[in-house]
Parts: structure tokens; C-alpha cells; sequence
């Protein structure tokens, strides 16, 4: 039988805040253990929660990034739970009026092709806090710096139908969230966590499967690997006859598995109502309107205006747009005069090469884009060719400021005196009868050879299209 | 009588009542569901549901930094910490 799997995605989205959703405290990460947790986060007798208006603002501009109703009146409710780490035993979430409603993400897929998703709902929560289970023999360390940060939880409507679709949605909503300045982004500290929900059924069929929910993956590589396994672990069971049950099960990276959590049924009771410590929440058309006049330029917009106003080749300008920051190095690259289409390619190829190689983001780059901008408009106005504009870019990754200087201290200046260079190519043609010979009976890639002399004689200061013109002459 | 599944609300609650406890607590349940059921007597054709009794609107707060945490303050009232953790009975699901 042929099976057809069908895909749905939370992801809880942390929002960029400098404090909680419902305190004053601090978000930092990585600071030490319940240092950044207030009575409001402690759950402590007599607090109240007070709302975080730039959560607001940020939900609402993912909203309209994702062109989704924004509901002018939202509500907070308690999902109860008991939990260590969740000290007020619910957690402060929205059940019934989220902030945003229905939307679209668009996105490629790895091979080209386009697909959107419809977004259901996203709502605003806050987080908990966290558990460690080995630190101390017999018991359990709670450290509750986490709770109360700020979560946009972003539910898609059961739409994919591949691992890649899915890897391919939360990577989009990842670029996304990052390029709207909503969510640093940073997977490994947990910024993007998402639940993925699997169900398996006949191809063909019209009614959904049996789902299970594999919670807690922090990275585009697991969503794929584990969709994967859950999809063939279900095939699995529905071939040799089983039933698939409902359940929350979790993926293990270690050994590319998921497994089972627990039955749903017996945790799946969150007796939800609405939270008394919180009104209604209003979002009016003013304040909707300050934050759309507030966006930042979307990454499929930035694309096209790279490709049109720009002349960006379409797979370099989306490379550039879905990076935010990658993006505004170009900007300041082309505001600073650099050619576009030079510019993009030694931002992805040689900077993005060694930002690889030394583990750096573009924002840590010890290059400075104006340098970057003048190397690149002394390699159009041929100061410089390809090979010298590289040791240049050497001294500059290596922390030399103004390339100006660096050409005139290495003594780089690509040669502008014709009739030196013409005497130097007259000498290694000279000097080489057998290779001119052999070019002159049709051997074309011995003109290679030539070159390389001739660039080894200048130092690579030559310029290569005019050796290309004299070396042609010379060999007639 | 109303059907109060007193050992489910306990899992839920991670919470394990003496036989006296669960007995005043299921009184307490019990009156609990008896009002509930007052209320639902009443006529609320055309009342739409509020969120909350207060005619009012949430009030918004800057996204500003304003508590000094006093880590060894909020601990003095733990049974139990260690190296700034919170320590509790272990729970491994």
C-alpha cells in the first residue's frame, strides 16, 4: 500500500525582549541560575502579571508579516499543569482568542519549487522554566531564569507532506521571524523550539490518520530526521497490522529515534479558563498602523529589489535577503559604491568562506563593509586584479584598515604602463620558443602557461585581460 | 450526586489527600459544581461571554528592565536550594 504522511508545525518563537512578558525582569541568557527570575516569575503570593507591550507590538508585526487578521481583542488564559519548573502550576497562554489569526508563509523548497502553508493561529504565552535532572544526586534543580520570557507560539494548519517541507517551513519561519527582528534566531540556546505533529494515511485517502506529537526540536536537521523516523516508525506499525496511538513522543538525536513520552490522555487536561490577574487585551487600528509604518523590509521583498534595482542574479539575491544581517552588509557595501553583482559575490564567496572557516557570524566580520566596498571598486576600476584584490582582502581579514594604504604599502597597483608589460610578455615569449610554437600549431591552452609567467613576472600586478590582448599579439 | 473523579484531580495536581483530606475536599468540589449548576440556570440569551467581570482594558507595560533580583531573598523561603538552584523532589518522567 502507498502511504501518504501529513505534516503539521508548532513553533514556539522567544521574542527579543529586554524584559518578561509579565514582569520587569531581565531575559538574558546564559546568565547563572535564578538570577533573572522576580517574584512575578517566582509565582509568589500577591504578585501580579502586567503585559509586555513590546511582546504586543512584536506579535502583531509578525502578524501582518505573515499578512494574518490581527484580532483587536485577545485574551489570556491559565493552561494548568504541575510541573517543578512551572512554579504557579499554569502557565499564562491563549486558548480561545489568540492575538493573530489566520495567515501565509511562502517559501522554496530545496529544489526550486514554491509552496506556502496556511499559518492557523499564533498566540502569545510565556515560558518555563528549567529542569535539570543530573546536576544533583536525588533531586531535581530548578532554575526559573527562563520563565516568563516572552513565546510566540506560530501553529501551522496540517499542510506538509515531506520531511523537507517541513525542514524547509521552519527554516523560512526562521529567516522570517530573524529578518522582522522579532527572535535572535539562536537554535542552540533554544531561541526556536518546535513540536511537530504525524499522522500517516493511504494515499488517496480523505481522512487524516492517527497523529503523534514529537516534541522539543531545536534544529532544521532534527525536524527533517525526526518527521523521518516518525513517518517511517508509523508505515512500520500500520504494515505488520498495529494501531497507531495517540501519544507525545520525543526525538533523540543521539540515536535518530523518537520515542514514546507519554499517553496524551492522562497529561492532555489542562482545564484551561481565563486568567483573572489579566483584561482583555485591545489592539486598535493606530497601533496596528505605527507598527506596519515600523517593519522592516521582508526578505522575498528585499530578493526582488536586489534583482531588479540591482541586477542581482536570483539565486545571489535570495542568498543575500534571507540573511538579515548578511543583507545589510550589502547595503552598506553598495551605499559605499561597490558594483552589486561584485559585491555579492565576494560577500558569499570569499567572505563567507572564511566567516565559515572561523566560526564568525557577518556581524563579527574584522572586516568592515566600506573596506570590503573599496576593495571591490579598486578591482572594477582594475587598481587590482582577481589575485592581488585576495591579498588585500588577506591583510584586511587580518585587521589592516583602508585599502588605499594596503595597495600602496604591498605595492599592489596593477600595471597601467602598456609597454612595460608588453616587454615583459616580448621576454617570455621569447624565452619559451617550444610553447609559442606549439600555441602557433593550434594548442590553445598553452596560452595558460604563458599567463601564469607573465603574472608571476608582475607579481600578479598585470592586468589580465590586457596581458590576454599582448600575449595574442606577441604569439601571432 | 456529582461525578468528581477525585483521583484523577490528584494526579493533576501531583497531590496525594488522607482520607480526611479527600473527603473535605471532595465536599468542597461538591459545592463548587452545586453553584456552578445555580448558574447555569440562569437566562444569558444574548450575554456574550466576558473574559473578565471589570469593563476595562489590559494596561501595557514599556518593555523596560525594573527588578533588582535578590536571588538570596526569594530563597530564604525554599525548603531546599543549591548552587542557586531551586532543588526538588527528583522527577524523571
Amino acid at each position: 500500500m502507498k502511504w501518504q504522511a501529513t505534516i503539521g508545525l508548532e513553533v514556539h518563537v522567544q521574542l527579543a525582549t529586554q524584559s518578561k512578558i509579565f514582569s520587569g525582569a531581565p531575559t538574558a541568557y546564559g546568565a547563572p541560575p535564578n538570577t533573572q527570575a522576580c517574584p512575578v516569575d517566582l509565582g509568589l503570593p500577591g504578585v501580579l502579571p502586567v503585559l509586555n507591550e513590546q511582546a504586543v507590538r512584536m506579535a502583531v508585526r509578525f502578524g501582518l508579516a505573515i499578512g494574518a487578521q490581527i484580532n483587536e481583542r485577545c485574551v489570556f488564559d491559565r493552561k494548568n499543569y504541575f510541573y517543578p519548573d512551572l512554579p504557579k502550576g499554569y502557565q499564562i497562554s491563549q486558548l480561545d482568542h489568540p492575538i493573530v489569526g489566520r495567515g501565509k508563509l511562502e517559501f522554496a523548497l530545496p529544489d526550486g519549487a514554491q509552496r506556502t502553508v496556511t499559518i492557523t493561529r499564533a498566540h502569545l504565552e510565556e515560558d518555563a522554566g528549567k529542569s535539570v535532572h543530573d546536576a544533583v544526586p536525588g533531586a531535581t534543580a530548578v532554575d526559573l531564569n527562563r520563565a516568563g520570557t516572552p513565546l510566540l507560539e506560530v501553529v501551522s494548519e496540517p499542510e506538509m507532506h515531506t520531511p523537507a517541507e517541513a525542514a524547509a517551513y521552519f527554516r523560512a519561519l526562521w529567516q522570517l521571524v530573524r529578518a522582522i527582528g522579532i527572535c535572535d534566531g539562536q537554535l542552540q540556546e533554544g531561541s526556536m523550539r518546535c513540536d511537530a505533529n504525524v499522522s500517516v494515511a493511504p494515499t488517496g485517502s480523505d481522512t487524516l490518520g492517527e497523529r503523534t506529537e514529537i516534541k522539543n526540536i531545536n534544529s532544521f536537521r532534527f525536524v527533517e530526521r525526526a518527521v523521518r523516523y516518525e513517518i517511517e516508525r508509523q508505515i512500520d506499525v500500520l504494515e505488520s497490522g498495529g494501531r497507531i496511538v495517540r501519544e507525545t513522543r520525543l526525538y533523540d538525536d543521539e540515536r535518530d529515534e523518537t520515542r514514546s513520552m507519554r499517553a496524551k490522555e492522562l497529561s492532555d487536561d489542562y482545564r484551561y479558563f481565563p486568567d483573572p490577574d489579566l483584561l482583555p487585551v485591545e489592539i486598535d487600528a493606530a497601533f496596528i498602523e505605527a507598527v506596519r509604518a515600523d517593519m522592516p523590509e521582508l526578505p522575498s521583498a528585499r530578493q526582488a529589489r536586489f534583482e531588479t534595482d540591482l541586477g542581482l542574479p536570483a539565486d545571489r539575491a535570495a542568498a543575500l535577503a534571507e540573511d538579515a544581517e548578511l543583507a545589510n552588509y550589502f547595503e552598506a557595501m553598495t551605499a559605499a559604491e561597490a558594483d552589486p553583482v561584485l559585491a555579492a559575490n565576494w560577500l558569499l564567496n570569499d567572505v563567507a568562506a572564511r566567516l565559515n572557516a572561523d566560526e564568525l557570524g557577518i556581524r563579527q566580520s574584522p572586516v568592515a563593509a566600506e573596506d570590503l566596498a573599496m576593495l571591490v571598486r579598486r578591482l572594477s576600476d582594475d587598481t587590482l586584479s582577481s589575485k592581488t584584490a585576495r591579498t588585500v582582502f588577506d591583510r584586511l581579514w587580518a585587521g589592516a584598515r583602508g585599502v588605499d594604504a594596503i595597495i600602496e604599502q604591498e605595492g599592489l597597483k596593477q600595471m597601467d604602463d602598456s609597454d612595460a608589460l608588453a616587454a615583459i610578455v616580448a621576454e617570455v615569449v621569447a624565452g619559451n620558443p617550444d610553447q609559442a610554437e606549439q600555441f602557433r600549431a593550434g594548442k590553445d591552452k598553452v596560452l595558460g602557461f604563458f599567463v601564469g609567467q607573465i603574472m608571476k613576472r608582475t607579481q600578479g600586478k598585470a592586468n589580465p585581460k590586457q596581458v590576454n590582448i599582448l600575449l595574442r599579439e606577441a604569439l601571432k | 450526586m456529582a461525578d468528581i473523579d477525585l483521583d484523577h484531580l490528584q494526579r493533576l495536581a501531583a497531590l496525594r489527600l488522607n482520607e480526611a483530606e479527600a473527603e473535605r475536599a471532595y465536599r468542597e468540589l461538591e459545592g463548587i459544581i452545586h453553584m456552578i449548576d445555580a448558574m447555569r440556570g440562569i437566562d444569558t440569551e444574548g450575554v456574550a461571554p466576558m473574559a473578565n467581570p471589570l469593563d476595562a482594558v489590559q494596561r501595557l507595560r514599556p518593555d523596560v528592565v525594573t527588578e533588582n533580583i535578590d536571588r538570596e531573598a526569594y530563597q530564604a523561603v525554599a525548603p531546599n536550594v543549591d548552587g542557586g538552584f531551586y532543588l526538588v523532589p527528583r522527577v524523571v518522567e
